[in-house]
């Protein structure tokens, strides 16, 4: 009975000293070391294709990425918790102010690819990719518009014959850039949307059901004669799916593709400011994508660990310079090439 | 008394300790989440006051929060699913032990309780592309049909909503109160059910005695089965429709505490946002504290009388 007790007092010891041990080797960091980046989930697998290819030139960059979403990667960069965050929208000028006066540095926005939204829908009988006006999307999430023989649809869709059901609405409910690059453009082509819904990761959206991220929208949308959702582009290529043109705002009915996503960038790319945060919604030239964004990655321009300031540094720049072929073949856009060196000049302004 | 005295030696004694204080560090667990929820959610509760409880607005632009909606759906998804399994899982329970034969039972309780070892989010999946295309093409028409003069079974039909969720719930909690009564009624000495038999009881008011001898086990079952109802996450977000709305239909779409929270804390950035959120987690420790109380004061009081 007294041998038991030790032994499992001796066992408790150890599990207890053990585990404290590991603690205490992990608390200490070597200068230098692994470099962590923490954001949106979005770009996560051109990101992480990245670090692997970089880390084959440069044997020191190991760079750790969690994909906890653009939020999160957000109130990370402002807790100073990580080397660099990434979010699919840009901070607002009150998060950067927040972010500047509490690490007493300048946080800077580097776009790194472009990322876009399409609508898939279910309708039985119609297999062809249908028209669809701003007008007609934004009347739908807003429930002014409920059949799919409702002539703001019909009528760019002559040759079809559109059912008279009504129209099923899903939406993303988890927060997402997604969500957010939908909505924003959706603000910018309807007022009523801009004052009743607004423009955010997450929403109150006026009609219809919501699916947990890109799969739980498939999942509704598959299962759900006559519905319509939104989902990312790459998401929706990678499963198949049927995705609308949507009319741009020079009146061109436009499929998304790599190609249209990088002229809506090019397109947009004379009006960008120099703090670099722009929406490339709803951007002008013929053969743009109406609904599509930068994703940026967030870093602080004074970087106080010259090691992996370093290593952050060259990093960035062989992802601008070398790593567009990489996005291209994940179903990311690249950046235009004039974007391209405005990022460029952004991350020339790292300092260690 | 005076052995067992002398043989209680250090050793038992920072045993005694040292259990004692594993049990303390769970209890403060418990209580330090809670503080930290508290602190936490103190912009929302300044901003809101009571009001947030009984407020069905969830407006993360115009920063408008309300947790009626979450709470409704909560509770409702999982006292329906409840109502749904525990029957069930009475009936699991009374044929592997009183009925079924030793060679069946094994096989049988394997395959219940390996429904517990499914992860959440396959039952998800499940729900979005199985029961709920079978829900709106069969079930729901039916219940329409048959119960549709009851605002509770007529509307818009989707295939998702509350009792699709509901369902899920049911099957997933099945196996746990299933698996604790059949271990009460095991438990039932075999002397009172042959006393039944010779005082000349039938095999059903056998049962029903041994059922009645259980019921505080049986209780305290279906409580850990709706303590686990009232925080599962994936696997209703999955199929309850994600709206913040309270509709008398249970066909209609709606949201659960924990499910609002899993989607919108990773990308809430603003601070009453997050605050909102953390209230939400606050109010579901609380309705999961107070409902597992009421239980255990329904078995106290039904065990008295027994």
């Amino acid at each position: 009975m007294k041998g038991r007790a030790a032994i499992v007092m001796l066992a408790a010891f150890l599990m207890c000293s053990s585990s404290c041990g590991g603690k205490r080797s992990l608390s200490v960091r070597k200068p230098g070391g692994q470099i962590n980046g923490a954001g949106a989930t979005f770009p996560y697998p051109v990101y992480s294709k990245w670090f692997y290819e970089y880390a084959k030139i440069n044997k020191d960059a190991k760079i750790n990425y969690q994909s906890i979403g653009s939020g999160g990667g957000i109130r990370q960069i402002t807790e100073g918790t990580v080397d660099f965050g990434a979010s699919d929208s840009p901070m607002s000028n009150e998060e950067i102010q927040k972010a500047d006066s509490k690490n007493g540095n300048k946080i800077i926005h580097i776009p790194t690819v472009i990322g876009s939204v399409v609508i898939t829908y279910n309708i039985p009988g119609i297999d062809k990719s249908i028209n669809l006006t701003p007008e007609a999307i934004s009347g739908i999430y807003l429930g002014n518009i409920t059949k799919w023989n409702d002539p703001a649809i019909q009528r760019e869709n002559a040759e079809m014959n559109l059912p008279d059901k009504d129209i099923i609405v899903t939406y993303r409910t988890d927060g997402s850039g997604t969500t957010f690059v939908f909505t924003d453009f959706l603000g910018k082509v309807n007022a009523e949307w801009k004052s009743r819904v607004g423009s955010a990761k997450d929403v109150k959206f006026p009609v219809g059901q919501g699916g947990k991220g890109n799969e739980g929208v498939t999942g509704l949308v598959e299962q759900l004669e006559y519905s319509i959702g939104y989902v990312e582009f790459i998401y929706a290529i990678q499963n198949n799916l049927k995705y609308a043109s949507v009319k741009n705002s020079e009146g061109e009915f436009i499929s998304p593709s790599l190609e249209s996503l990088t002229m809506a960038a090019e397109q947009s790319s004379g009006e960008m400011p120099p703090d670099l945060r722009q929406s490339i919604t709803n951007a002008k030239g013929k053969d743009s994508y109406p609904i599509s964004s930068y994703t940026y990655i967030l870093i602080y321009e004074n970087q106080r660990d010259s090691f992996r300031g370093k290593i952050i540094k060259g990093f960035l720049q062989w992802a601008l310079n070398e790593g567009g072929k990489y996005a291209k073949d994940l179903g990311y856009a690249p950046l235009p090439s004039g974007v391209r060196e405005k990022a460029l000049e952004k991350v020339n302004l790292i300092s260690f | 008394m005076k052995i067992i005295k002398s043989r209680k030696k250090i050793g038992d004694i920072l045993f005694e300790n040292l259990t004692m204080i594993f049990a303390l560090l769970v209890v403060c667990l418990v209580f330090y989440i809670a503080y930290i929820m508290f602190t936490d959610s103190e912009e929302s509760r300044s901003r809101f006051g009571f009001g947030f409880i009984f407020s069905s607005e969830w407006d993360p632009v115009k920063e408008e929060f309300g947790a009626l909606p979450f709470i409704y759906g909560t509770i409702v998804s999982s006292f329906l699913a409840l109502v749904i399994s525990l029957p069930v899982s009475i009936g699991v329970a009374v044929f592997l032990s009183e009925i079924v034969h030793k060679s069946v039972r094994s096989p049988v309780s394997f395959l219940i309780e390996i429904l517990a070892a499914i992860p959440s989010i396959i039952y998800g999946f499940w729900g979005i592309y199985v029961l709920a295309p079978y829900m709106r093409s069969s079930v729901q028409p039916l219940l329409e049909s048959v119960f549709g003069f009851l605002p509770f079974f007529n509307g818009a039909m989707y295939g998702t909503g509350l009792l699709t969720a509901s369902i899920i719930l049911s099957i997933m909690i099945t196996p746990i109160i299933s698996a604790i009564t059949r271990d009460v009624l095991k438990a039932i000495p075999v002397s009172q059910r042959e006393a039944a038999y010779a005082l000349g009881a039938t095999r059903w008011e056998a049962i029903k005695m041994a059922l009645l001898n259980a019921r505080s086990g049986i209780l305290g079952g279906a409580v850990l089965g709706l303590g686990r109802a009232l925080g599962e996450t994936m696997a209703v977000t999955m199929v309850i429709g994600n709206k913040a709305q309270i509709k008398a239909s249970l066909f209609e779409p709606a949201y659960s505490m924990a499910s609002v929270i899993a989607n919108e804390f990773a990308e809430a950035s603003g601070n009453l946002h997050i605050s909102s959120l953390i209230e939400i987690g606050f109010i579901l420790f609380g309705v999961t504290f107070i409902v597992n109380t009421l239980a255990r004061l329904l078995i106290y009081g039904m065990t008295r009388k027994a």
